[in-house]
């Protein structure tokens, strides 16, 4: 059956800063098992790419710096490794694409060179296999003409185009873990298709875990098997792309997908969720969302929720949901 | 296995707290250090102990009080001529200023203006301009104002004209780089929308979003201005003698700089100090406003 | 009977490449490639395309910030081309508004809250201090904003707040059009909802004209009457939003409408395929022959590559330009 590849358990990434203490990820605790698509859902500043970088730790150095927790892949614990294995893992084990490929792409450097410079950083092969290496790179993203494209400098390209090399350069080294942060939100509607389509099918060739970090429910559906949703650096609801969508259990979750207007849906008027989400700084008592919440209750504003399995695979941080 | 113990939590809490006394320093200092200047400059007939052109000749080259022959009647000496070495120094710090505020006006009105049209309107009044603007900093500085002062003769409006009209063009370059830039942005866009006229657009949203690195380059200004005016003096093709001019002082001590090394010392102290307290404050300013500007 | 304040017949604008020493004209960027639309009082249309499409240039063309290479814009049945700049200041500009897509970038960063609502009216209008102070104590009201926080800059307000900023300064001049170019695309998925619900509700109010540049087809069918599916500067599918999404004709809106919807698991079981383009869109430099469409098109015929299609009506005002139909 399937087993665990990743495992986060209560990461705590804070920002040290002259203003105060911006506690940017706060106990947070997911899963990825292999082969599989994790999809980390939330708006901006919940703490999702914070989460991405501190899985690479790649966090940026003095201000942010991971204060709790474990990172589990595969068993060892990511965050007890030196600085020189921690940089075996990254590229390797672990790869990153972000999400605006016009500065993911040294302007200067030939593709080829980015790609073998990759390679060749992990691998250790002669000349031709590292070519070869690359080229395989190229094809299994489905780039045309990859003899050709090796000379090509980044302006040559499109902007799809370029997101797929970034994706051939995360995935030159045989990563296990493809952690994803908003590749497709700057791509067009039919690209973004073609995209995630691409995606799902080398994740099937490969059988790469995928940590998908998006805010847009349509992504979501179509590319991941599980959804973890975020807000203000705490995760409210994990559960399986399906379960989401038909029984969405936390209120932020039914609030997000009920203010998000769906093609396939006529509807009245939009709900739309009052309020904004908090700083990060001084947060309030109990639970994140009590301000913003349609159902919130008293004991709401004094206690966080724990979280809880409510179903199977289906877990729930919200004090209405039990 | 417990790890939640990887970070001294209050120790980087305290550390991220902004150094306060090593920032402030490196703005109060140079603060003191100009305004304590200008005062001096704006007071000098109150201030300063002597008149800067009483010729002494029975008390020439006394050295300053902290030596010995030294006496606190010349607290800095006194030169070749028995002229009090402290007064006309404080006296020079009237011309110094004075001169960098009327050239930094009206060469940073001038070239801003310039600057911004430029910028802005782009096309056939921007490369005319640009041209204008190249012709003058194809102008080797020093000789120009030499060739001004033999046809104008030495004096301060002919340092003042000298100076200003070579010391627009930078501030055109600057600025029109500047409203380049801000001719994209979307309020722009929005303004003409709306109807402006581009007068209107260059006053009300050019200009004002592109102050910051003025301020910052006139800061730096001030002691390039003082130095130059320094330097022309100092070649006899700026102010010249009695005037007490820093650099026409530095000068005028240099045969005596074995034997009475004050005469030249104190007033090359004096541009040092100025120069340098404007440069560290336009530093400062700059990491403040505009840290783009790095390279300047 | 419908009642048309703008059309826009046969919009063409072609932008020169030059390149050299002497700057020859070396080819043409065909933006927008000969269209033609009409918004209604109080109703919206959108226009919804990729990038490249044409649609950012043809709003421009609508604010005056492009001139059209050739075609015509009547305004309340005037033909702009006919007006003076003046008489363009003076009769046309003052009826339009203009929403942003940044809501970061499109206020001046200097200029208080108060300022920037009220410039519109400062270069149009003469009003006095106090006129203008009730006006955007007024406008800003009608966005849902403390006027009190008129004292404040931009940068102090959120995103959502910024954006409602704008709409309030593009209603200052009471006016007829506003144009909206992608104007929640750059805001927090929770934070649209708000937006889009103040645009619908000002329209009703106010009997607005919307013209809205959208590349998200949700937020487009949430929001609009009138859709005008562009690609490669053409419009290839045009009609009543609810035609369209439910029955779409052209292959590109199908594409689209396929990016765009989610995928239930029910989806895969009910048999339902997606619709995946292959390779991107063209240069606009360098538009294919025929049918523009058709080097992507999943139901290509050999036709395609000849012929031009027609933007035809089939019926109730559905107008499509594709060889197949």
């Amino acid at each position: 059956m399937s087993k665990v590849l990743l495992q986060v358990e209560d990461l705590r990434t804070y920002f040290f800063t002259r203003k105060g203490v911006v506690k940017a990820v706060d106990g947070i605790s997911f899963y990825v098992n292999e082969g599989e698509t994790l999809g980390l859902v939330g708006e901006s500043a919940c703490g999702k790419t914070v989460s991405a970088l501190s899985i690479m730790r790649l966090l940026p150095e003095p201000a942010g710096r991971i204060v709790g927790g474990k990172i589990l892949l595969d068993g060892t614990n990511l965050l007890e490794l030196d600085k020189k294995e921690m940089r075996h893992y990254r590229g390797r084990v672990i790869s990153m694409i972000l999400q605006d490929p016009m500065t993911s792409l040294n302007p200067v450097y030939p593709i080829g060179d980015q790609i073998a410079e990759a390679v060749r950083l992990h691998q250790g092969l002669r000349d031709e296999k590292v070519t070869e290496e690359v080229v395989s790179a190229l094809r299994l993203l489905k780039i045309p003409s990859p003899e050709v494209i090796l000379g090509n400098y980044p302006f040559q390209l499109s902007g799809g185009m370029r997101q797929r090399v970034v994706g051939a350069i995360a995935m030159s080294c045989h990563p296990r873990l493809l952690i994803a942060d908003e590749p497709t939100t700057a791509l067009d509607a039919t690209i973004q298709a073609q995209y995630i389509a691409l995606f799902k099918d080398v994740q099937k060739k490969t059988n790469v875990s995928i940590l998908f970090i998006t805010h847009d429910f349509g992504v979501v559906s179509t590319m991941c098997h599980r959804v973890a949703v975020m807000y203000a650096g705490k995760i409210l609801e994990t559960a399986t792309t399906r379960e989401i969508f038909k029984d969405p259990k936390h209120p932020y979750t039914s609030a997000l997908m009920q203010s998000v207007p769906r093609l396939d849906q006529k509807g009245g008027r939009l709900y739309s969720i009052k309020g904004q989400p908090p700083s990060l700084r001084g947060l309030p008592t109990g639970c994140r969302f009590a301000p913003r919440c349609p159902v919130v209750k008293p004991v709401c504003r004094e206690e966080e929720p724990p979280e809880v399995e409510i179903s199977k695979g289906h877990f729930v941080s919200c004090w209405k949901a039990k | 296995m417990d790890t939640t113990r990887l970070v001294d939590f209050d120790k980087l809490a305290r550390r991220a707290r902004p150094k306060r006394i090593f920032f402030q320093l490196t703005f109060i200092i140079p603060v003191v250090v100009l305004s304590v200047v200008v005062i001096l400059a704006i007071f000098a007939p109150l201030v300063a102990p002597y008149p800067y052109d009483q010729i002494n000749m029975s008390e020439r080259l006394m050295p300053p009080f902290f030596m010995e022959e030294g006496n606190t009647s010349h607290i800095l000496g006194t030169d070749h001529m028995g002229r009090d070495v402290l007064s006309r120094v404080i006296y020079g710090a009237q011309i110094s200023f004075s001169i960098a505020l009327l050239v930094i006006l009206i060469t940073s009105s001038i070239g801003t203006v310039v600057g911004i049209i430029s910028g802005y309107m782009g096309g056939r009044t921007d490369a005319f301009l640009m041209r204008v603007t190249d012709i003058s900093l194809a102008f080797p500085a020093i000789l120009i104002a030499i060739l001004l002062a033999a046809t104008l003769g030495p004096g301060y409006w002919t340092v003042v004209i000298a100076l200003s009209f070579l010391g627009w063009a930078p501030y055109a370059r600057l600025m029109r780089g500047e409203a380049l830039q801000l001719r994209e942005a979307d309020f722009v866009t929005q303004a003409r929308t709306i109807g402006a006229s581009p007068i209107r657009v260059m006053v009300r949203h050019i200009f004002p979003n592109i102050v910051n690195p003025l301020i910052i380059i006139v800061t730096l200004a001030v002691g390039m201005v003082i130095l130059t005016e320094a330097v022309l003096s100092y070649i006899g093709a700026g102010i010249p003698p009695p005037n007490p001019s820093w650099g026409a002082m530095v000068e005028e001590g240099r045969v005596f700089i074995d034997t009475a090394w004050w005469i030249s010392f104190f007033p090359g102290a004096a541009i040092g100090l100025v120069v340098l307290s404007g440069n560290f404050l336009g530093d400062w300013l700059r990491d403040k406003l505009d840290p783009r500007l790095r390279q300047i | 009977m419908a009642d048309v304040l703008l059309e826009g017949r046969d919009l063409v604008k072609h932008y020169p490449v030059k390149k050299g020493l002497l700057q020859r004209t070396v080819g043409w960027v065909r933006a927008v490639d000969g269209i033609s639309f009409t918004i209604e009082r109080g109703r919206t249309l959108s226009l919804v395309g990729e990038s490249g499409a044409g649609k950012t240039t043809t709003a421009k063309a609508v604010l005056l910030q492009e001139k059209p290479t050739s075609g015509t814009i009547f305004f309340e049945g005037q033909d702009l081309n006919l007006l003076s700049r003046a008489q363009l200041k003076r009769e046309y500009r003052p009826r339009l508004g203009s929403v942003q897509q940044n809501p970061w970038s499109s206020m001046d960063p200097r200029m208080k809250v108060r300022d920037v609502v009220a410039e519109p009216l400062v270069v149009n209008t003469k009003q006095s201090k106090q006129q203008l102070r009730s006006r955007v104590a007024e406008l800003l009201e009608e966005v849902g904003l403390n006027p009190e926080l008129s004292e404040n800059y931009p940068h102090e307000f959120s995103g959502g707040q910024r954006q409602r900023i704008a709409v309030a300064r593009a209603m200052a001049l009471n006016p007829s059009l506003v144009v909206l170019d992608e104007p929640v695309s750059a805001l927090d998925v929770s934070i649209r909802a708000q937006i889009m619900n103040l645009l619908k509700d000002l329209q009703g109010q106010y009997n607005l004209s919307y013209l809205v540049i959208a590349h998200n087809l949700a937020t487009v069918r949430y929001m609009s009457h009138t859709v005008a599916i562009m690609y490669l500067g053409k419009i290839v599918e045009y009609g009543e939003g609810e035609n369209l999404f439910l029955q779409p004709l052209h292959p590109y809106t199908k594409a689209l409408i396929s990016a765009s919807m989610l995928t239930l698991p029910e989806d895969e079981e009910k048999g339902v395929k997606q619709v995946i383009l292959s390779g991107e869109m063209p240069s606009p430099m360098n538009p294919p022959p025929g049918c523009r469409f058709h080097t992507r098109c999943t139901e290509a015929m050999p036709e395609c590559s000849q012929t031009v299609p027609e933007l035809r009506d089939v019926g109730g005002g559905h107008k499509v330009a594709c060889n197949r139909v």
